[in-house]
């Protein structure tokens, strides 16, 4: 009796266990990459449109095809909305062949994407989200934490100031779960490395008017004044602390979330003196600063943020792990990713770990005084240069499962 | 027993004063709600845009005419204010003798337009505006630290909320706005050319609006959406004052500010929320408002 049907699964069968044994080498004829992002709300100016122009300058730096077949770069906006972030990348995989979700601002859109990535077997590289869940207790063998996280910035910043001298601390936090996780955060690293917390204020999200809480912490005594928030509430607090003569008193700003793009919008006279943490300058040395004009070519003479920056060097190393691996599946490409070491304009051996984060040296930079820039775009000096190592959680404390699985598996005998 | 849940006086009256120097916005923007309001019965939800349109022509007026501060107080509200007459003149005018809602449906679209269309241009970090150097610096009161600019706010609002509450009340042209409203009908047979006025009197609403952008623009990065969180607040400081009460709605404003800028200091995460809940404890109270009259 001839069954059609059974014929088709025997076909399909044949196929599926020919694919296991040698691995389809670029599935659908096209590697395509989407960058996902928000366009135009609060978070466009240090992704955004940028991100976009890294992704395809990274492209046609490489060549525009890989073992072959070309390379494409789509976009989308997410609005920093989980649920529109969620169907788009639905639609990019299911319809639209994407093979790795890039970018990804807003750290709840970013875990979401992250498990949709994880189930659907999609690579995803994240530059600008921040929360260190995504290589924590959310981690993925088909993700990578590229440029920086929430631990990391804490960290840097937190235990550098007491190291100068600022031992102790008083918090402005935006009064959400972000706030709360990057006040804990800095306050943990602040009290390890020897200092102190003497307060702080919770305050609303989003916040016009800091003047009132500022007071309370040049009340404080406290030697810095820790800002626990992120975006237009960061640039109030500091423009207005300028304002009220609270630096010039003697007290040290310290924002624990601050990109280039912010600085450039708020001006080196009100943010000069300003510490902070990032993980890429684009003035650091010859290669970076080739590549940032390069970029600022493209973008109306912005200089590219270090969330920026990372989307090219995320997408340089995707691109050859897949030529390495003579495969785009994802975790293969990934598993190959993190056999490379990261060598360019954006990470010195920078190697990505089992959990999925890109280790690389962060930078701990002061914000320029006004006659110590020599032109627009010259804003930060390196203070520090914080090792990797040093800079990221340490691995066991992630309780990331992939992790635990690898030290769970018993030791030959 | 001079201190209070551990908070010393020195720092309660600087806090009282942040809070009037807030509640100096405040002020400014229900005043030209109310204006708005009780002479052509029109909630105009584009306040807010409207005041970030000021904040961005003061912005304007220096990065493209190279017109600095005390000019651009001036010409700001001039500005707007005549996009305002615009508004009236093309759009408002046609939906006179309709609900409010209509007219509330109608600004609150027209925001979302403006504002949608500024962060298209100009990106949401915002813009930095300077101080301007006369008002640079501050004194040093012994109990903080006052910038002047900050000082120059207040005063500058008091003496707006001042004049336009002199100019309803006490002139010819105030009492014929006032009768217009009562009886539009009677005061056009009077040869008095009410549509006109009511054009005006929208433009001034707008322009006063515009005022407190460029007031605000050294203090808050100029910012597309700037407008949009103050609205929601400025509207429950219009409806606690009583909907079209002028001295009401500056009156409010002011002590507001205040209560907020207490609550910042006692229980910082319900700075937000305080004003919702004294305007829901006042429509239980007094529906009509704490200065309103009841119809």
């Amino acid at each position: 009796m001839w069954r059609p049907s059974l014929a088709v699964a025997a076909i399909l069968l044949a196929g599926a266990a020919q694919a296991q044994q040698q691995p389809a080498k670029i599935s659908d004829e096209v590697v395509k990459l989407g960058i996902l992002n928000d366009q135009s709300g609060t978070y466009a100016d240090l992704a955004g449109p940028g991100s976009v122009a890294a992704a395809r300058m990274a492209v046609e730096d490489f060549g525009g095809t890989v073992l072959g077949k070309p390379i494409q770069v789509v976009f989308a906006d997410h609005q920093n909305k989980p649920d529109v972030g969620s169907s788009i990348v639905n639609r990019w995989i299911d319809v639209e062949q994407v093979d790795a979700v890039i970018d990804v601002p807003t750290s709840s859109v970013a875990l979401a994407v992250q498990e949709i990535t994880r189930n659907k077997n999609r690579v995803h590289l994240n530059s600008t989200g921040g929360t260190s869940d995504l290589t924590g207790k959310a981690c993925s063998p088909t993700a990578v934490h590229w440029t920086y996280d929430t631990y990391a910035l804490a960290n840097g910043t937190g235990t550098a100031m007491v190291k100068a001298g600022g031992d102790s601390w008083f918090f402005l936090t935006a009064d959400y779960a972000f706030g709360h996780a990057l006040e804990q955060d800095t306050a943990n690293a602040v009290k390890k490395a020897g200092g102190t917390v003497v307060g702080a204020v919770r305050h609303p999200f989003p916040n016009n008017d800091f003047s009132s809480f500022l007071l309370q912490a040049q009340a404080s005594g406290a030697k810095v004044i820790g800002l626990a928030n992120a975006g237009a509430d960061t640039i109030n607090a500091i423009k207005q602390a300028r304002e009220f003569g609270v630096v010039q008193a003697g007290q040290q700003l310290a924002g624990l979330l601050v990109f280039l793009s912010d600085v450039h919008a708020l001006g080196l006279d009100t943010t000069q003196g300003l510490t902070l943490t990032t993980g890429w300058y684009w003035d650091r040395d010859e290669r970076s600063r080739e590549w940032a004009k390069r970029f600022a070519e493209r973008m109306n003479g912005r200089m590219p943020t270090m969330v920026q920056a990372g989307v090219y060097s995320a997408i340089t190393h995707y691109l050859n792990a897949i030529k390495a691996a003579g495969t785009d599946e994802a975790k293969t490409v990934v598993a190959q990713m993190k056999k490379m070491p990261v060598n360019d304009f954006f990470a010195q051996n920078g190697k990505i770990r089992e959990d999925g984060r890109m280790v690389h040296d962060m930078f701990l930079v002061q914000v320029k005084k006004p006659e110590e820039s020599k032109g627009p775009w010259d804003y930060y000096k390196v203070v520090r240069t914080i090792p990797g190592d040093e800079a990221f959680r340490p691995m066991n404390q992630g309780n990331c499962p992939l992790v635990q699985q690898a030290e769970a598996q018993p030791a030959p005998r | 027993m001079f201190e209070l849940i551990g908070v010393p006086p020195q720092a309660l009256f600087g806090q009282l004063l942040l809070g009037l120097i807030n509640g100096a916005f405040y002020a400014v923007l229900s005043l030209g709600l109310a204006l708005i309001f009780g002479l052509l019965n029109i909630i105009n939800f584009t306040h807010g845009a409207q005041y970030m349109m000021g904040a961005f022509a003061a912005w304007l007026l220096l990065n493209l005419a190279g017109l600095g501060y005390w000019p651009a107080l001036l010409l700001a509200p001039v500005i707007v204010g005549l996009t305002g007459v615009l508004i009236e003149r093309f759009l408002l005018k046609r939906l006179r003798g309709l609900d409010p809602l209509y007219g509330l449906l109608l600004t609150f679209g027209l925001a979302l337009i403006v504002e949608g269309a500024f962060r298209q241009v100009y990106g949401v970090s915002g813009l930095a505006y300077p101080v301007p150097p006369s008002l640079a610096g501050g004194v040093n009161l012994g109990f903080m630290f006052l910038p002047l600019y900050r000082g120059w706010v207040v005063l500058a609002s008091i003496v707006a909320c001042l004049v336009t509450w002199a100019v309803i009340e006490r002139t010819r042209l105030g009492a014929t706005l006032r009768a217009a409203t009562e009886n539009p009908a009677l005061v056009q047979a009077f040869g008095v050319n009410v549509p006109r006025l009511v054009t005006l009197t929208y433009g001034f609403g707008v322009a006063l609006a515009a005022f407190a952008g460029v007031l605000a623009a050294p203090i808050y990065s100029v910012h597309p959406l700037m407008g949009a969180n103050l609205i929601i607040v400025v509207f429950a400081v219009v409806v606690i004052g009583g909907m079209g009460s002028i001295l009401g709605s500056v009156l409010t404003g002011f002590g507001l500010g205040v209560v907020e800028g207490l609550t910042k200091v006692f229980w910082p995460e319900a700075s937000n929320t305080v004003i919702f809940v004294i305007m829901a404890i006042v429509l239980l109270i007094k529906p009509a408002g704490l200065f309103g009259r009841a119809t």
